[in-house]
This record gives C-alpha cells, sequence and structure tokens, in this order.
C-alpha cells in the first residue's frame, strides 16, 4: 500500500482522465461529460474491484505511451480492439495486469474501437471541478488532457493477478442506431426523414468528444431557420444551416439553435461512439415505449456482463 | 385557458415539453413555471430539468419512469395552481473602460449613440436569467434594450477573456471562459458566474433577474486581484 508514480511518456489528442461523469448540472450549461463508452469504462473499473466511477484514463486513436516511475499498479484495459504493449509483450485491449517500476505501456489503435480505457488498481489523483474529475474538453476543466512529461499519482496501489477480460458482442463499434424522431422533426419534409433512415451514413474524421460529423445526403432544413435555442442531449442529431448532420457526444453545448431530426438512443451511444472516422451507419426510428423498452432490455445484458467481470475481480 | 403543450420524446431518456415554438415572455413564464414545480415535485426516476427558450427538457430513468408517466406527472403539474418563486435579483459590477470594451464604439456607430448613451441603455436595464448555453455558466441574459441591440458580427474573435460583457440581439452574457465569440464586447465583470465555491457553484438560477452597475477600472482592477 504505497504511492506509485506514473510519467506520461506520449499522449496524443483527446487522451484525458475520465470517471462518471458530473450529472445534474445541464440547466448550468454543463453536460455530463465522463467516457465515451460507459460499458467499457465500467468494465476496467469492475475488473479491479474499484468503486465503478473512479477515474481512469481514457485514450483515444491517438494512443498513449506511459512508464512507471516508482511502486507498481494494477491496471485494467478495456474498449475497442487496441493493441497494448506492455513491457515488450504485445496483447490486446480487455486484460488485466500489473505494471511495475521501470516498464513501459504502450496502447494503440489495432483493428477496431476509437476509444479504450486505462483503469488504476488505485486512487489516481487528479483534479475534480464540480465534483467530477472528468475532463470537459472545451473547457480542459476536470482531470485535464495528458501531455507529455506529466506525471500521475496513484495511492494505495495494488498489485493484481493477470488475466484476460471478456469483450462481449455489446461492446462492439455499433453501426446500426435507433433513433426517436425529432424533437425538431416539423424543420424536414417527409422526403428529407427518409433519406434520413434510408441513407447510407458515413463518419467524417470531424469528430471529437463534443460530436461526430456525417457525411451522407444533406436533409437541408425548410423553411427560416428561426427555432430559437433549446436544450440538446448526447444523442442528439444536429443539422446545421447547410444540411449536414451532426450526432452530439458526451462534451456537447447543452442547448443549441440548429433543428434536431432525430436522437439517438441514450443506450446506442456506447457502439457509436466505438465507430472510426469513414465507418458506415445507420439509423432505424423507434417509437418512445418501443425507447424504454429497448433500454431496459439492454441495461439487463448489460448487468449481467458486469457482474461477470465481478466475479473474475474476486473470484471466491 | 392555456393550450396545453406538446410533449415529445427525446430518445429513452427525456420529454421535450413545449410550449411554442419561439420564445415571447409568455411561452418562457410557463417554461420556468414547470421548471420551479418539477423542482417542488419531482416524480420517481426524475433526473434534471432543462430550460431552454420556449421549451423545458424533463430527463428521466428509462429504468424507473416513461414518457407516457412522466408526461402524465407534467400535465398535472400544469393543472394545479402553482405560484413560482420569488426571484433574487443580483448586481453585476461592470467596467466600460476602453481597453475592456473594445466594441463599444461599433456598437455606438450602430445604434446612433454615443459610448456613455450605451452605457446608460445597459445600466438602465434590468435582465432575466432565461436560461444557460453554450459553455458552462454561459447565462442567456435577455433584456438588452431596443436602443442597443445590435447583430451577431460576421466572424468570431478568438481569446475572448473570461469576465467579458457581451450583447448580441436582446441577449447579454457575461463569459465565463477565455473563448471566441462573435458577440460585442461592450464591458467586463470582475464577478464571476461560475463562483468556484462547491456548494453554490452557479452565481444566477434560471429565473434571476440582474441589473448591471458601474465601477471605474480602479475598482475593476481591486476586484480582479482580491
Amino acid at each position: 500500500m504505497t504511492a506509485t508514480i506514473l510519467s506520461i511518456r506520449a499522449a496524443g489528442p483527446l487522451v484525458t482522465i475520465q470517471d462518471g461523469g458530473r450529472r445534474g448540472l445541464m440547466r448550468f450549461g454543463v453536460p455530463h461529460s465522463g467516457p465515451m463508452d460507459r460499458l467499457a469504462f465500467a468494465a476496467a473499473n469492475r475488473a479491479l474491484g474499484n468503486t465503478p466511477d473512479a477515474p481512469v484514463i481514457e485514450v483515444s486513436l491517438a494512443g498513449l505511451s506511459l512508464s512507471c516511475e516508482e511502486g507498481e499498479v494494477g491496471i485494467a484495459i478495456a474498449g475497442g480492439g487496441f493493441i497494448v504493449d506492455h513491457a515488450g509483450h504485445k496483447g490486446g485491449s480487455w486484460q488485466v495486469l500489473t505494471l511495475r517500476a521501470g516498464q513501459v505501456l504502450r496502447i494503440r489503435p489495432g483493428f477496431r474501437g476509437s476509444w479504450c480505457y486505462l483503469a488504476l488498481a488505485g486512487a489516481l489523483e487528479a483534479q475534480e471541478w464540480l465534483g467530477s474529475a472528468s475532463t470537459h474538453t472545451m473547457s480542459g476543466l476536470g482531470g485535464g488532457a495528458l501531455v507529455p512529461g506529466q506525471m500521475l499519482t496513484v495511492r494505495d496501489a495494488r498489485r493484481v493477478a493477470a488475466q484476460d477480460l471478456p469483450c462481449p458482442l455489446i461492446a462492439r463499434p455499433r453501426p446500426v442506431v435507433h433513433v426517436t424522431k425529432g424533437p425538431q422533426d416539423r424543420y424536414f419534409s417527409a422526403a428529407a426523414w427518409q433519406e434520413f433512415i434510408q441513407g447510407d451514413w458515413r463518419l467524417t474524421p470531424s469528430g471529437d468528444r463534443m460530436g461526430v460529423r456525417l457525411s451522407g445526403p444533406l436533409l437541408v432544413p425548410q423553411g427560416p431557420l428561426d427555432m430559437p435555442s433549446e436544450p440538446v442531449v448526447r444523442g442528439s442529431v444536429q443539422v446545421a444551416g447547410d444540411g449536414v448532420a451532426t450526432v452530439l457526444l458526451a462534451d456537447h453545448q447543452t442547448t443549441g439553435g440548429y433543428p434536431r431530426i432525430a436522437t439517438v438512443l441514450d443506450c446506442d451511444l456506447d457502439g457509436l461512439a466505438q465507430l472510426r472516422p469513414r465507418d458506415r451507419l445507420r439509423f432505424i426510428p423507434v417509437t418512445g415505449p418501443e425507447a424504454v423498452a429497448m433500454a431496459r432490455s439492454r441495461a439487463g445484458v448489460i448487468a449481467r456482463f458486469l457482474e461477470g467481470i465481478d466475479r473474475l475481480a474476486s473470484p471466491d | 385557458m392555456l393550450a396545453p403543450p406538446l410533449l415529445r420524446p427525446v430518445a429513452e431518456h427525456g420529454l421535450l415539453v413545449e410550449f411554442g415554438a419561439l420564445m415571447t415572455p409568455e411561452v418562457h413564464e410557463r417554461v420556468l413555471q414547470l421548471d420551479a414545480a418539477l423542482t417542488r415535485q419531482p416524480f420517481p426516476g426524475f433526473a434534471e430539468a432543462v430550460p431552454g427558450s420556449a421549451t423545458l427538457l424533463v430527463r428521466f430513468d428509462p429504468l424507473v419512469a416513461d414518457h407516457h408517466s412522466v408526461g402524465a406527472h407534467v400535465l398535472a403539474l400544469l393543472g394545479a395552481p402553482f405560484t413560482a418563486p420569488q426571484p433574487r435579483l443580483h448586481e453585476m459590477p461592470v467596467c466600460y473602460d476602453a481597453e475592456l470594451s473594445p466594441d463599444l464604439r461599433d456598437v455606438a456607430a450602430a445604434t446612433g449613440l454615443s459610448p456613455d448613451e450605451v452605457i446608460a441603455q445597459h445600466l438602465a436595464a434590468s435582465f432575466e436569467v432565461s436560461m444557460y448555453g453554450f459553455a458552462p455558466g454561459y447565462a442567456y441574459l435577455t433584456g438588452v434594450p431596443q436602443a442597443i441591440r445590435v447583430p451577431r458580427k460576421p466572424a468570431a474573435i478568438r481569446d475572448v477573456p473570461r469576465g467579458s460583457v457581451l450583447i448580441a440581439g436582446q441577449q447579454c452574457i457575461v463569459s465565463t471562459l477565455t473563448m471566441p465569440t462573435g458577440w460585442s464586447i461592450i464591458g467586463r465583470s470582475p464577478r464571476r458566474v461560475l463562483t468556484g465555491d462547491a456548494d453554490h457553484p452557479f452565481l444566477f438560477e434560471v429565473g434571476d433577474r440582474v441589473r448591471f452597475t458601474r465601477i471605474t477600472r480602479a475598482e475593476f482592477d481591486w476586484m480582479e486581484g482580491a
């Protein structure tokens, strides 16, 4: 039980500290933030027996390299299909291992996925803002983006036995997602709605934690764009005046004056976030009751998966 | 008798309560009344309410509630007599020193007033905190007098310091972060909307009233340093 020191050797853009996020503050302009893939985040923390919302490192497609300077610490890596190089041994994301003084850990993109989580067996020291260490990328508030040369301290670090974690189907990138219509669908013609749900969409490289722009049919709003500023959510499909659609994600602005043609179900968003630029995406419309039924069913599947991870973390 | 609002499902976790398509004082008043009523009488599974211009977004836990049960709760609240709490009044100090108000002369030129007349109009106005948006702590203060309303600038200016007092159309904002803006910068306030106080992190509640009071450059510098 001692402090372990990690040194960041390389960290690309959008490699940040995230925890469970800050809730209930959208009325003050503050989105929830937190992990882009909440399922992989939860799996990484629970694989170590951590509290479910403990701060972790969220690794983007830009990759991360760090070394252990002092002490040792168990880590769990989950999310996507990244390539993990631990002291010269190559493996994938979805594993638990112990990092020891002098060892280097590298995480870089593999064959799929955009986000990967590195949880630590111990307490990662991170700056909090409004009760959460999650980085709000627009302001940089919270734990912040990692930069080369930065030192991280893990208090009460524990070592853990190495093992693989299961990556279930529900944690895969999700190229087909469900949406409810609107709430500002009145700005779009029936033909535009058909184009939206039949369209062959792709993610563009223009994406970050705030949202991802899509390429596909132009959905030019009809009539004057006289919409006042109204609340938006993670999952809002917002269409700018030029007809280009954007899906809003974890660090979204909380209100906006562009119409939302549809809203992606929250239970599909972790999988959408794991898609990569140029990946295909399709939208399937559902009603409100269907959306709730899907969310409840998905929550059951996720709970069973995470209970399985808990059993791996404490086998007795 | 007021028309009932439209209830629009937003994914599996939200209901957008739409009182009108456009923002009017009457419509926005209904948004704030429902917001206050929900705060006083939430339903099981209530997550948060987010006021907009003409709508209130009600977010809920889909494992506990659904759009139908939330809609029924909202309609019941709207049917019951309700007195909204008295809004608080805030006085925001603002310094109009030339260095801190780079767009004051342009606003004066655009409105046919002198810079001192623009300042007098801004100081005479009473603002309502309509909603937050854009960025953390960006409170939209509605109530810029007709005489000094100007549109957004065609292009945003980068790295505008926090605390800048910005106007566009009928809205005024005291910025909280160093950010780009296309709004006109007419002064700067040393008072932080993001207070840094963990128990009371935001200066305004939606629905509060705000007036600006003029301070000198020396007072501004002293308050900034304090």
